[in-house]
């Protein structure tokens, strides 16, 4: 298990290389260089060159890139010019945040998709699976920050259930430790519904073909034969095995829900890496998208590792092929 | 025994799958082989589809019938605009005068034709192709016959934005009169906070991103399949490394790599279109890859290199045309989601830039007033919904018809 473990871990490190030369690249080819934003009439040349010199933007490419590598690796990650403070630091503040946003998103996708697919698969054909199946298509074909806007007119303008922005309210530092965590609760709740529902919608579907599946199995007849009850047979044999290929969903819903991320906490005004990325695009501060682009890659492959080594624990002969080939 | 000729045994293979589905998930193949009715051509040539429905050809009558009286519809209420289009009409008003000629005589020439000739034609009861029980398949998928409904009069609906349009997309009017009007008759969906009007700019909108959906969607395809096919027919060392970069591109959430791209270089609909032209491809890459990998191992493409074809033969006439089936369910599922990354970043101001409407910057105009104008961020984000459903269920339907066993 620690092989297979150790193996994916260090065939994700090319990747990430490979992601991280891509965005390095791409960002070269930028028209001008970070001092073109100093040009001015009153500003000496030779000032703007001292700067180029400074920053290292006189060097060739590949040095340039070698150095970028090399200070990455160490979690140097540079200095932000909009913010005049250390990337990393940055990103210190706003990952667990983006983290917290797309953990909550993720439980919901898959709590929701799982329990609404099984639902209608044990009550297929029946009004409540037809009713089930059209609201997942909508969902699943809505932009989700549309859908966010609607939850804001809905929830926080018309009815003011839910706050429509930021992490805690105005007076949070003031309040009791207990009405603290409904608080942050209650400024989570929107954002990440409008983040994994779209999702939810798509787990749904697999879930129930999936389980579709299993149902009509022999074993599943056993178990009813035996005069198991009807919640052990759906929810311990049939669900058990069908909950296997939604695994592998796992890692296919990260870079979603890593865009989303960035749609919705704009919206939401959530402090973290999406709403980061946005801002430095706009302020032109590059480090900061270079470096953002680049965490938010790592999330994505960590996540697609943590869904390998998941379906390997509920499908263990995965495990074996892999070995034996 | 594969009967004699049948190269690929793909024609058995069909035979069988239409022989076990059971019956009535076959629609009824639409009545053919009647006599010539005169009395049908007649009510074809004065309404277009009335003949068809008339002898029992409902759907293709709904079809005539519906698309000659929408395109009547507006040719009667924008007699004006076909007016001035005759006097000073720019490009766009002739495509639009244009469109609509073409939908009315169509309509009628399909009309008498459905009549006198497709309906007389005997039934072929040999050769039924792959293609034709595939056709006749999506034909009988109700949810995927509306899917392609309403794509089709969305595609009409861009080409005739100009008569349909009450309103120039960008006409402002009396600002201060006229801003933040809620959905009236004189407004149908309300005004925005420079007083335009909502549902024309919804109607120009839908150009941007059907626009840029279609020809992003080709060119993602398209590298896909190059790829795809080099990556499957070549194997080897080419195979590797094609595998190696897209697992790399992977790891790059594709929104993440598209707002970099964008902000790398200012953001205008040319650079927007190659972005999301160049991103999205790896999925279709691998799908054709697959194919090619099970394909170049049958008999039919040993046969072809053993004939002494070139590489560039056999892929593209051998193997290609058996590719196409999935190429065009991914496509077409495809689209749904560039249209909805387009709307995305024209939302974060990084797409389609103002004053041009596009549905994505129109709800980010309706954010500032949603208290007092929910109507300016709300009907665009339901044409975009409307849009990717129905993209979405013609792709569910094209696969559930082109590849049953696939079925989700």
């Amino acid at each position: 298990m620690t092989g297979f473990i150790l193996k994916r871990a260090l065939l994700a490190i090319p990747t990430l290389l490979g992601a991280s030369t891509l965005i390095f690249f791409l960002m070269h080819a930028a028209p001008g260089d970070p001092t073109s934003m100093y040009i001015r009439p009153d500003i000496d040349p030779a000032v703007i060159e001292q700067m180029r010199k400074n920053l290292g933007l006189d060097q060739p490419v590949h040095i340039q890139y070698v150095k970028w590598v090399s200070s990455f690796a160490q979690g140097k990650f540079g200095y932000s010019f909009s913010q005049k403070r250390p990337i990393a630091d940055i990103i210190k503040d706003t990952l667990p945040n983006t983290l917290l946003l797309s953990g909550v998103a993720m439980l919901i996708i898959f709590t929701l998709g799982v329990l609404i697919g099984t639902i209608q698969a044990v009550r297929q054909y029946s009004l409540l699976d037809n009713v089930a199946t059209v609201i997942a298509f909508f969902f699943y074909s809505m932009p989700s920050f549309w859908f966010g806007l609607m939850l804001i007119l809905l929830l926080s303008y018309k009815l003011q259930w839910l706050p429509a922005s930021q992490m805690t309210s105005v007076n949070y530092e003031f309040l009791p430790a207990g009405e603290q965590w409904l608080d942050r609760l209650k400024h989570l709740l929107m954002p990440a519904l409008a983040l994994g529902v779209g999702a939810a919608a798509g787990v749904a579907r697999y879930m129930r073909s999936g389980m579709l599946e299993q149902i009509h199995q022999d074993y599943v007849r056993t178990a009813r034969a035996k005069g198991l009850s009807e919640r052990v047979v759906v929810f311990k044999h049939a669900m058990r095995n069908a909950l296997i290929p939604i695994v592998t969903l796992l890692g296919l819903y990260f870079p979603f829900l890593v865009g989303g991320a960035v749609l919705i906490e704009t919206i939401f005004a959530w402090p973290g890496m999406g709403r980061l990325i946005i801002t430095a695009i706009f302020q032109r501060d590059y480090p900061v998208v270079l470096a953002s682009a680049f965490v938010l890659s790592i999330m994505v492959v960590v996540g697609n590792l943590i869904a390998d080594i998941l379906y390997s624990i509920v499908d263990p002969r995965v495990r074996v092929e892999e070995s034996e080939a | 025994m594969a009967p004699e000729g049948d190269v690929h045994g793909v024609d058995t293979a069909v035979r069988a799958m239409a022989a076990s589905e059971a019956p009535g998930v076959l629609p009824k193949a639409p009545a053919r082989g009647q006599p010539r009715k005169p009395w049908a051509v007649a009510l074809s040539a004065v309404v277009p589809g009335l003949g068809s429905l008339a002898i029992g050809r409902v759907a293709v009558g709904v079809w005539i019938l519906g698309s000659w009286t929408i395109a009547l519809g507006t040719l009667a209420t924008s007699t004006e605009d076909v007016a001035s289009t005759l006097e000073r009409g720019g490009v766009g008003d002739w495509i639009a005068l244009g469109t609509l000629g073409v939908t009315l005589v169509g309509a009628w020439l399909w009309g008498i034709l459905d009549v006198a000739v497709v309906a007389t034609r005997p039934v072929k009861r040999t050769g039924v192709s792959q293609w034709r029980i595939a056709g006749r398949r999506f034909r009988g998928n109700r949810l995927a016959m509306i899917g392609l409904a309403i794509m089709v009069l969305l595609y009409w609906v861009t080409l005739l934005a100009p008569y349909l349009a009450p309103y120039d997309p960008n006409f402002q009017g009396n600002i201060v009169l006229n801003r933040y009007q809620p959905p009236s008759l004189d407004h149908l969906l309300g005004t925005d906070k420079f007083g335009r009007d909502v549902f024309s700019r919804i109607l120009y909108g839908a150009r941007i991103s059907l626009t840029i959906g279609f020809i992003a969607i080709v060119i993602s395809v398209t590298l896909g399949i190059l790829v795809g096919a080099v990556a499957g027919y070549f194997r080897g060392w080419a195979d590797t490394a094609i595998a190696r970069f897209i697992d790399m591109l992977l790891s790059i959430p594709r929104f993440i790599l598209l707002l970099v791209i964008i902000a790398v270089f200012e953001p205008n609909i040319f650079v927007l279109v190659a972005a999301l032209g160049l991103t999205g491809w790896e999925s279709s890459a691998r799908i054709v890859r697959g194919q090619f990998l099970a394909l170049r191992e049958q008999e039919f493409v040993q046969a072809s290199r053993a004939l002494g074809y070139s590489d560039g033969r056999i892929i593209l006439r051998h193997i290609l045309p058996n590719t196409l089936a999935p190429i065009i369910v991914i496509a077409t599922l495809g689209i749904g989601n560039v249209i909805l990354a387009e709307a995305a970043l024209s939302f974060l101001g990084l797409g389609v830039q103002p004053p041009t409407a596009s549905w994505g910057s129109m709800v980010n105009d309706g954010r500032d007033a949603m208290i007092t104008a929910w109507w300016i961020s709300t009907f665009p984000g339901l044409a975009i919904v409307l849009t990717v459903v129905s993209f979405n269920l013609l792709g569910d339907g094209l696969r559930d018809a082109l590849d049953p066993r696939s079925r989700v």
